[in-house]
């Protein structure tokens, strides 16, 4: 009855701290290994994602072109919502 | 000018954080409690699908399963439902430091001071409502009103995921024909006595004279009559230094039966590491340590004891509770299960009498000590420091604590 699927997807990030103190992720390992280039950060603001079922500091991110959520959640692991339920 | 109160009342807290975590949870019935594994239990809170097919908090999970056959249940994971707690307590912070929390879910915020700057009340309960829902991906309703009691009365007016004012003006039209049942500290035996007087409505209360209701109900009944009539004039206490649980424990069935102090000595270390640990990861301390055992012949008890000073390190928490254990038991037959919970729990803010007796130098010490140990743990796993006494026996030492809390309800008026 419960699915066993998750649109929660935690990834491995790389980030560099400014000397402001802020957190601005770069890339993002993606399950398979695959690693992409955050271009640009547009948004931090504190968020929940219905989606994939979690809450955190969300950074609206542009990955060639495209814009992605990416969540820090308060125990320090950062997570993406999985564009298409595959099961 | 009237003050501006608002009460906030987080919708369903536990199972909300846990259908915001788990999406599969979100459109069935479902409910927060007890073990389903092990089949016993009782529902600590539930969904508004489970909710309108009649389970409430309280009925033991087979009763919530009758009435709702296809009903999901989930084990409690207090440690979340903490931190979210925090995090709304976080935000409120942004409003006011008038905050008085009520149970872990709900919480009084006295926003006279912030409301010129914020604007009304209303403005600034609809943002907090929009900002839980958004940021922390839970509801809340919130009441708005000059009184605590009716603030309350407005969270709970119309669920979920509103705001309610009940001001001057139009708390007679809201307030006065709802059952007296929904005032604070009106329970089903003061239900009874005002129904006897031909009392069914809070207007009704507060429309009869009070000597009849202290005639009636005691003391009690001129505070319902105050209540009713909006002359409640208790300050949001900013409250910090009791915590939002009353109790962190660990309990766990040995791998073996314990058969003498020694192997009573280990487990209850083992028992009081986590709790100690836990209530720092909190920032609580504990002023009462309790133990519970049960003997192979399912004999069981509990016996507690109140501490000279508040405390979070293992050693103090594992000496009282061997210590009760030695006055306790005689040793009939070998134990089954053993626990050790620590109660009656304050925040660092809280502040001890001084003793005479006590060497506070050796205890911050010793609370560094274990402070240390956690972050050995943290950084390099659980068993990459150990007590000397833990390699006596490798299997009792491994055993899995089960967690435990109590949240009870807050009484009105204070302790």
């Amino acid at each position: 009855m419960v699915s066993t699927y998750s649109l929660k997807v935690y990834v491995e990030v790389m980030a560099v701290f400014t000397p402001e103190g802020r957190l601005i992720p770069k890339t993002i390992t993606w399950e398979d290994g695959r690693v992409y280039q955050i271009d640009r950060v547009t948004d931090v603001r504190r968020a929940c994602s219905l989606k994939a079922g979690g809450t955190g500091l969300r950074y609206t991110c542009v990955i060639s072109g495209k814009t992605t959520h990416l969540f820090y959640e308060d125990d320090n692991k950062w997570f993406v919502e999985r564009k298409t339920a595959s099961v | 000018m009237d003050r501006v109160i608002l009460h906030s009342d987080a919708n369903c807290f536990y199972a909300s954080v846990e259908m915001l975590h788990r999406p599969e949870l979100r459109n069935v019935p479902m409910a927060v409690g007890g073990d389903p594994a092990a089949r016993h239990g009782i529902v600590l809170t539930a969904n508004y699908p489970a909710k309108r097919r009649g389970v409430k908090t309280g009925m033991a999970l087979w009763q919530a399963r009758e009435v709702c056959p296809e009903i999901q249940f989930t084990s409690p994971r207090m440690d979340l439902y903490l931190r979210f707690s925090a995090m709304l307590r976080e935000m409120y912070g942004e409003y006011t430091d008038r905050i008085e929390p009520f149970g872990c879910d709900e919480a009084w915020l006295d926003v006279t001071e912030s409301a010129d700057l914020k604007g009304d009340g209303e403005k600034i309960a609809h943002e907090l409502n929009r900002r839980i829902r958004e940021e922390l991906g839970i509801t809340v309703s919130v009441g708005v009103s000059y009184n605590k009691i009716f603030a309350k009365l407005g969270s709970d007016y119309k669920k979920p995921d509103a705001v309610t004012t009940m001001y001057r003006e139009e708390f007679k039209g809201k307030i006065w024909r709802l059952p007296a049942s929904d005032l604070l500290y009106v329970g089903p035996s003061t239900k009874r006595k005002l129904l006897k007087l031909g009392i069914g409505t809070i207007g009704g209360i507060a429309e009869t004279d009070p000597r009849i209701l202290e005639q009636h109900l005691g003391k009690m009944g001129g505070i319902l009559w105050a209540f009713a009539n909006g002359y409640d004039t208790s300050p949001v206490r900013v409250e910090n230094t009791h915590a939002v649980i009353k109790s962190i424990g660990n309990s766990v069935t040995t791998p073996r039966d314990l058969l003498n102090e020694e192997d009573v000595k280990l487990v209850l270390y083992v028992l009081s590491e986590s709790v100690a640990s836990r209530l720092k990861k909190n920032g609580f301390r504990c002023r009462v340590v309790e133990i519970s055992v049960r003997d192979n012949g399912l004999f069981s008890f509990t016996r507690q004891k109140k501490l000279e000073q508040s405390t979070d390190i293992v050693r103090e928490i594992a000496e009282n509770a061997m210590a009760l254990f030695r006055e306790n038991y005689s040793w009939k037959a070998p134990i089954r299960s053993i626990g050790v919970r620590g109660a009656e729990l304050v925040t660092a803010e809280f502040s001890d009498q001084l003793s005479l007796f006590s060497d506070p130098e050796y205890r911050r010490k010793q609370h560094r000590a274990d402070e240390a140990v956690d972050d050995l743990r943290r950084r390099f796993g659980f068993y990459s420091v150990q007590r000397g006494i833990m390699l006596t026996d490798g299997a009792l030492s491994h055993i899995d604590a089960e967690e435990d809390h109590t949240v009870h309800p807050q009484g009105y008026f204070g302790q």
